[in-house]
């Protein structure tokens, strides 16, 4: 009876701490989210004052933050479609061939994400500098798309790796050509990785500051938009952004987990030409494959 | 396909990502070590003489020693304060949650899902001088009645712990979800109370997924510098916040150079001295 005891408190005293760690985790978010309902009796400070729903109704009342989001979906948008791109291409050579020299790629897409983004940044201004490139959008979209290779060839590569080949030799040998296999096989079954690859690059580049800072001149990107109103003072609509930027992940990231849940009704619909791909081995979330795997599986 | 083709395809996949990777990666790191050796005479506009100055190096040290310091002690304390609180977390994510586990997965990486910089200024709201935490801390005596938590390294600490408090959780639960459940329950036949079983197979179990997440928190934390910047003062400076004002402010690019490829330098050794210490295999 005592080690039964003695048990129940032991788990619930690991419970317990467990619920507090996630309400710390969750306690700014929450805090956002009800700022960007409050009207701030002053520019300054940041205590709940009246509840209002003007920040939503018009959340480009604070002067040029929406053009820096927009700047930023723009930015996000490039460097996902090139990253994805170039990253996807690394990962099936990575795991799908063995070429002389493959160590050393691997040590290059692993480096960018073992520096620090000072570092990153930094060295790309000196760069840039030494170059005489002037620094705004583009060379924003050039650090963006260097930082998210890696962590786009690891996620795809997660995926990739725990394809099982033998369902693209069974392609092959019912006589379908390389390229068809690919096309109608291994590309379907990479998809949910590249997706997650995709969504993960965007998020990264719209929320960058550090390497930002140090490569847009005077191009303002969202972050760097809250990052100078913090001198003047926060207007309350960036909490509007910082709220709608989370429902928005988590809904993604809820309709993505939904699909992979319930393929049959999902392709049904869909009809055309995605065919059912999605039971081979479900991957763990992006986050997990970027921060858990990346490291172990290597 | 031929075989020529066949031989070339993973060069030309890997062609374009590794261009990339080389053209704006690695050679700004060559030019980064090479700004760091130019003339400290020079300036931005009249442009940089190359002399091998290699005198930038004692010099920068001399002067922001303190800041080296104090970034590795917030970031030492972040790491371990988060790997405290992130392990019980994965512990009950991964062996305790059942069918929550995703859900709490997502809660995990909830705070991502939201701007860095926007939740870093929800600490400032949250710890600000009329706030309900330091009320509470003022009421219970453990904050004089004047004290604060904002501007001083409390605050900057509990910001960064919390910004990389996901990269310690996630891969000490990727490594704990991955542990064979007979082995807890072996233990505990043979009569191992819940502290020895922990003690003797969980946690050297899990050792791979602690240090991936030691590494992963303390990398980035050594080269925050937006959590002492919103939350501190200049007396909580970090090594980032100098190196900013180099490059922007001071325009001082061979000292600004000097410290980041000092602060890479001292990073990768001590990732190297680490790894050496608890054994690679515990990672790959």
């Amino acid at each position: 009876m005592g080690y039964r005891i003695r048990r129940w408190i032991a788990d619930h005293w690991v419970l317990a701490v467990a619920a507090l760690v996630l309400g710390y985790l969750l306690l700014p978010v929450v805090v956002v989210a009800g700022l960007s309902f409050n009207r701030p009796s002053s520019r300054l400070t940041y205590d709940f004052h009246e509840f209002t729903l003007d920040n939503w109704r018009n959340p480009c009342a604070a002067p040029g933050m929406c053009e820096a989001v927009w700047r930023s979906v723009q930015i996000g948008f490039l460097t996902t479609v090139i990253s994805t791109v170039l990253g996807t291409l690394l990962a099936f050579a990575l795991v799908r061939h063995g070429f002389r020299g493959r160590t050393a790629v691997n040590l290059l897409v692993l480096a960018p994400m073992a520096t620090p983004e000072v570092v990153l940044g930094t060295s790309l201004l000196a760069l840039l500098v030494a170059a005489r490139v002037p620094l705004g959008f583009w060379t924003v979209v050039i650090a963006h798309v260097m930082f998210c290779i890696s962590f786009v060839v690891m996620t795809v590569r997660a995926r990739l790796s725990g394809m099982d080949p033998r369902l693209e030799e069974a392609a092959l040998d019912l006589y379908a050509s390389e390229w068809q296999a690919f096309l109608r096989v291994t590309l379907p079954l990479a998809l949910p990785g590249i997706v997650a690859a995709a969504l993960l690059a965007f998020s990264l580049s719209f929320d960058d500051f550090v390497v930002t800072n140090f490569t847009s001149g005077t191009t303002v990107t969202f972050p760097m938009y809250v990052w100078g109103a913090n001198q003047r003072g926060i207007p309350p609509q960036v909490n509007v952004i910082g709220t709608a930027m989370f429902v928005v992940s988590l809904l993604l990231m809820l309709g993505t987990a939904l699909r992979r849940r319930r393929p049959g009704r999902r392709a049904g619909r869909a009809g055309g030409p995605r065919p059912v791909r999605l039971r081979a081995a479900a991957p763990a979330p992006a986050p997990v494959s970027r921060s858990g795997r990346g490291h172990h599986g290597g | 396909m031929t075989g020529a083709r066949r031989r070339l395809l993973p060069y030309l996949l890997v062609l374009p990502g590794g261009l990339w990777l080389v053209v704006f990666f690695l050679l700004p790191a060559v030019q980064l070590g090479a700004t760091s050796l130019y003339d400290p005479a020079g300036s931005l506009t009249d442009g940089y003489e190359m002399t091998w100055a290699f005198g930038n190096y004692p010099d920068a040290v001399r002067t922001y020693w303190v800041h080296f310091v104090r970034s590795f002690w917030y970031a030492g304390l972040a790491t371990a304060l988060a790997l405290v609180l992130g392990y019980p977390l994965a512990y009950v994510i991964a062996l305790r949650a059942g069918r929550w586990q995703n859900l709490l997965l997502v809660c995990v990486v909830a705070p991502m899902f939201t701007s860095f910089l926007v939740r870093t200024l929800a600490w400032k709201a949250i710890l600000a001088d009329t706030g309900p935490v330091v009320g509470l801390l003022r009421e219970v005596h453990l904050l004089a009645p004047d004290g604060r938590l904002l501007a001083s390294p409390v605050a900057v600490v509990t910001s960064i712990t919390y910004n990389y408090l996901p990269f310690m959780v996630l891969p000490i639960y990727a490594s704990l979800q991955r542990l064979d459940r007979r082995l807890l329950e072996a233990a505990r036949d043979l009569n191992a109370r819940p502290v020895q079983v922990f003690r003797t197979v969980t946690f050297p179990l899990s050792m791979p997924g602690v240090v991936a997440g030691t590494l992963l928190t303390i990398i980035p934390a050594a080269g925050d510098y937006i959590s002492a910047e919103l939350l501190g003062t200049p007396r909580e400076y970090m090594i980032g916040n100098v190196i900013d004002a180099a490059f922007l402010v001071r325009l001082d690019y061979p000292q600004g150079a000097a410290l980041s490829v000092v602060l890479l330098l001292v990073i990768l050794a001590l990732t190297i001295g680490y790894l050496r210490r608890v054994g690679v295999e515990e990672v790959g």
